[in-house]
């Protein structure tokens, strides 16, 4: 279908910049882009009848990589070694 | 909720309305009830979430990597990712590093010795919650059956409607009948009253007319009969009874 309905997991490389300028920015969009992001992630992972630890663990994960990279400017101090 | 489906529908509903201006007679901007999609009956939630191999990486990734790499491909894509972070330090080890391990293995640990005993007990749980609701579904069905059963009951008699009113139609003509006869009984008696009456009365005069008759003839005869007539009749009968006495002694 055209362009702007297509899903970000069904954009081709190429067209990202112009899948990208489609897409609404504005707070209400972004908004809805994470209203629609985290319903979709629920009802596949978490909103089932016999789910298992994937549905939190993942979420965990994520959770741990992003307070790593906001604290890694302070981790970067504890290096081992000063050249890599 | 719903609200995977309803993202899914969404771009299709919305192609599927025409646009605002072309409804002239009815005084709403979009027409009503146009797409397939109803709320009810709920579809039921999924049995399984997606697949997530080793818990943290959806089995999408690998999937997606299969027809290049093989099985094998993740994996070491996996490995060579760990071990450039740890050797360039994008990933420092450091006092976390420790903490975390021991965080994650009694998490592991704990997930894999008691993960099956609580799904089962969370799985009771619903079962119950399931078997409350259907429980009550069922009961409501059953008193609508009933109730269906019983109007149809009631309709069957319907049918009997004819009999009940033709009996009641013979028991009026009865009532009538009787009614009727009763009154030709009081009508017969009454009148049968006056002509007896009438009867009588006649009876009655002709009787006072005769006795009053013979009481004036007795009378007039008693009257008639003066003092001379009764001497002379007294001396006749003495003269007949001794002719009468003397032919019976002759006779004897």
């Amino acid at each position: 279908g055209p362009l702007s309905d297509r899903r970000l997991m069904e954009v081709k490389l190429g067209e990202l910049p112009a899948w990208l300028a489609t897409r609404d920015f504005s707070p209400q969009g972004l908004l809805g882009g994470l209203q629609k992001a985290w319903s979709s992630y629920y009802n596949k992972y978490i909103n089932v009848k016999r789910g298992g630890p994937a549905g939190i663990s993942m979420l965990l994960a994520g959770y741990c990589l992003l307070s790593y990279s906001w604290n890694y400017q302070h981790i970067k101090r504890h290096r081992w070694r000063k050249y890599h | 909720m719903l609200s995977r489906l309803l993202l899914r529908a969404a771009p299709a509903a919305l192609r599927s309305l025409p646009p605002p201006g072309a409804v002239g007679v009815l005084h709403a901007t979009r027409p009503l009830h146009t797409t397939q999609q109803s709320w009810a009956p709920l579809p039921p939630l999924p049995e399984k979430g997606g697949e997530v191999r080793h818990g943290l990486i959806p089995e999408e990734f690998f999937q997606f990597l299969y027809p290049k790499t093989g099985v094998t491909g993740p994996y070491m894509l996996g490995t060579g990712l760990v071990l450039y972070l740890l050797s360039k330090e994008i990933y420092v080890v450091n006092h976390e590093t420790v903490a975390a391990a021991c965080i994650l293995s009694v998490i592991i640990y704990g997930v894999k010795r008691f993960g099956s005993d609580v799904a089962a007990f969370a799985d009771k749980l619903n079962e119950e919650k399931i078997a409350k609701a259907s429980a009550v579904k069922n009961e409501a069905i059953r008193d609508l059956e009933t109730a269906i059963e019983a109007e149809k009951k009631e309709q069957w008699r319907v049918e009997g409607r004819s009999y009940l009113f033709d009996a009641k139609r013979n028991n009026v003509a009865m009532l009538l009948e009787t009614n009727y006869r009763e009154r030709l009984l009081m009508v017969y008696n009454e009148v049968k009253k006056r002509l007896d009456y009438q009867v009588a009365m006649q009876n009655l005069k002709r009787q006072k007319e005769q006795d009053h008759m013979i009481q004036w003839v007795e009378k007039n005869v008693i009257q008639s009969i003066t003092p001379q007539q009764q001497k002379e009749s007294i001396a006749k009968c003495i003269l007949d009874l001794k002719a009468l006495s003397k032919s019976a002694q002759a006779a004897v």
